[in-house]
């Protein structure tokens, strides 16, 4: 769908910013928001482009930059890191060959941190896009990966 | 509902999908239709049983039996063994100890106020929520004044169940009685302290009560508009409340003159975009003002500036869920639940080491061993408790000397701890208390918005302050400034995210001491060795 048809589903009001970027976000393959976006957002909603820029760096799911075209998020709080939530992301790092915030050269995917996913009954436990994982291991962790990789 | 031989309910939340309930579902109402027993038995999608970790999870009625763990081929046995031929398939049985949501055998020391539909219910179905007498509290609240309805809920002594345990009833009464005809309520359903997922529970296993919950707050107050902001990882939260109230308006209880009262409301859903200090009430409104989320000096309060500078209640999920409750039963009859100070029940998060993890509501100023012990069924075989992390991240380390404090606001804040957002994580001796803080502090770290300077720059010395104590680097005085660091954050951070600090560090460096030392000495400890390789 045309960007601005995307974007003009929404009622002109500034309290509608975040699902907006959501969707636009959302509608882009590698996961995040151009300069145009935010321009865009930013006439759409009479809003100064530097506010549009400055929601944008704070919320950590928005991304300025390409990413992968999954996003991986771990959960490293509490409850996750007690059930060994470490053990994934060396898992992860070692098995991407990248580092947390990092995208693979294959522009596959991006590992990312999350708070807490509010699963912690199957910790430890990740987020690949809308689709969530518990109960893992390294061996999960890894099988979990190649599906993405065979899917693309 | 239609009248069935049997019902089987089905809990769907987002622990249930990933463990595959849509395959569990399909395979169980083929089989159904294949045995001829698709008019006779009922599959009810419902909220959460209140059980972690056993994947999928179903019951049946009339008989009440428990299946956890369900699989297709599960569920087509069950079927078959079951549902036709009237034979629990007992391999397949939850023990009957489980802090299932019912029946009412298995709720032992539980209570049932908040979470009184989860699970018995379909969610989705607004008739279903009727059927249990819902929005009849509202249909009399609307033939009453809205002081009248202020007066029941500060009678009956409703505390705000997000964490700092504010009176209910004083906020509302404030917000009534604040200038001008515009004024707001919002929910809060930013969930996102560690451990914690009662809200998202709530929210998605008993949709309607939130909004019966928002209606009153809204008529109480003189509100006519009312936004759940809802965290945007919760996808399926979202997608809920969504339908709730598209359903709701069906039904003409949002919208103008609801129930023909002259009394208008209405109700939309934000999302979040993963930023936790959004839980903070300003940091909120400022988010939903579709602003960075960061926390507003206060005063003024958001009882008389809030979202567009006007007056406006923000209450938590569990907070709202309470009303209906209390308007429908009364005053007197809430007071008969939990303590004086604190009426009511409380819902917790019971995780970690414990045999039976899970969502329970007990009433509040009942003994943290109750929960650990009896509904929790203690830690698994051979591990001994070393300590219990109340509230999540802001909480505080508990030892296994302080397990008979009663869970209530009062009694937790007389032990210098805090109920926070009722997350209670249980660990065992494998547990390195170096790495759990460690834990705790990387997510501070990773939140801490940026906003004040003693968070800011305290959450990240205190990550490397605890690293030195990991690599055996530094003396005891490295303790000392992590202390001194956490007081000043304390005393002059902006918002609760920073004051909050001060807790699990305090406790974690009193209660566990020795283990802190035993690092700085240079002792090996292998549960660091292993979680700093990935994490540095």
């Amino acid at each position: 769908m045309d960007k601005l048809k995307m974007v003009q589903r929404f009622p002109r009001s500034r309290d509608r910013l975040l699902a907006i970027l959501h969707e636009l976000q959302r509608a882009n393959p590698r996961n995040y928001l151009t300069g145009e976006d935010l321009r865009l957002v930013a006439q759409y909603l009479d809003l100064p482009l530097s506010q549009v820029h400055d929601a944008v760096t704070f919320y950590s799911m928005f991304s300025l930059v390409p990413r992968g075209r999954h996003i991986i998020r771990l959960c490293d709080s509490p409850p996750c890191h007690l059930a060994g939530a470490w053990s994934l992301l060396a898992a992860l790092q070692e098995e991407l060959g990248i580092r947390v915030g990092e995208t693979t050269p294959d522009g596959l995917f991006t590992l990312e941190f999350t708070s807490c996913l509010g699963v912690c009954g199957v910790a430890p436990a990740m987020m690949i896009d809308d689709q969530v994982y518990g109960n893992l291991n390294p061996e999960r962790v890894r099988e979990i990966l190649a599906g993405y990789r065979e899917a693309g | 509902m239609r009248i069935a031989r049997a019902h089987v309910l089905v809990g769907v939340d987002e622990e249930a999908r990933l463990a595959g309930v849509e395959r569990v579902l399909s395979a169980l109402r083929k089989k159904l239709a294949e045995l001829g027993l698709a008019d006779e038995v009922q599959v009810v999608e419902t909220g959460t049983l209140g059980l972690s970790g056993r994947g999928v999870v179903l019951v049946v009625y009339p008989e009440g039996v428990y299946y956890a763990g369900v699989t297709p081929e599960a569920a087509e046995e069950i079927a078959e063994e079951h549902l036709l031929k009237g034979r629990p398939v007992e391999r397949l049985r939850l023990p009957p100890q489980a802090p299932v949501v019912a029946p009412r055998r298995l709720l032992g020391r539980q209570t049932r106020v908040v979470l009184r539909n989860c699970g018995l219910i379909d969610p989705e179905d607004i008739e279903d929520y009727i059927a249990t007498g819902g929005y009849e509290a509202l249909s009399r609240a609307l033939q009453r004044r809205p002081e009248e309805l202020i007066r029941e809920i500060k009678s009956a002594g409703l505390r705000g169940r997000g964490g700092a345990g504010f009176p209910t009833g004083i906020k509302w009464e404030a917000v009534a009685r604040a200038a001008g005809p515009e004024k707001y309520v919002i929910c809060n359903a930013d969930e996102g302290e560690p451990g914690t997922f009662k809200d998202r529970l709530i929210l998605e296993g008993d949709t309607h009560k939130l909004i019966e919950g928002m209606l009153l707050a809204g008529y109480a107050v003189g509100a006519h508009k009312g936004y759940v902001y809802i965290r945007g990882e919760y996808v399926l939260s979202i997608a809920r409340m969504e339908r709730a109230i598209a359903q709701a308006r069906e039904y003409g209880l949002l919208g103008e003159d609801i129930l023909e009262s002259g009394y208008s409301f209405d109700l939309e859903v934000r999302p979040g975009a993963g930023a936790y200090v959004c839980g903070e009430e300003t940091s909120l409104i400022e988010s939903l003002e579709g602003k960075r989320g960061w926390p507003r000096l206060r005063p003024p309060f958001p009882v008389t500036y809030g979202l567009w500078g006007k007056p406006t209640v923000v209450n938590n999920v569990e907070t709202l869920a309470n009303v209906p409750e209390i308007v429908f039963r009364g005053a007197d009859w809430f007071r008969t639940l939990g303590t004086s100070s604190c009426p009511g029940t409380k819902v917790f998060m019971l995780l970690g080491h414990v045999q039976f993890p899970g969502l329970v509501e007990v009433e509040m100023g009942t003994p943290l061993r109750t929960l650990v012990y009896e509904l929790g069924g203690g830690p698994p075989e051979g591990a001994r408790v070393k300590g219990v992390l109340v509230g999540g991240a802001a909480g505080a380390f508990l030892s296994p000397e302080d397990l008979d404090v009663r869970l209530d606001f009062d009694s937790m804040r007389e032990m210098a701890a805090a109920l926070g957002s009722g997350a209670i994580l249980v660990f065992d001796q494998s547990v390195c208390m170096v790495d759990m803080l460690g834990s705790v502090l990387r997510f501070f770290r990773h939140e801490s918005c940026g906003q004040c300077t003693p968070c800011r720059v305290g959450t990240d010395a205190l990550v490397r302050l605890l690293d030195s104590i990991r690599n055996g680097e530094g003396d005891e005085g490295i303790l000392e400034l992590m202390m001194e660091i956490t007081d000043t954050m304390n005393l002059a951070s902006l918002c609760p995210l920073g004051q909050s600090v001060a807790l699990p560090v305090g406790t974690a460096l009193s209660r566990f001491r020795g283990e802190f030392q035993r690092h700085l000495e240079g002792g090996e400890c292998p549960r660091c060795r292993q979680s700093e390789g990935a994490l540095t």
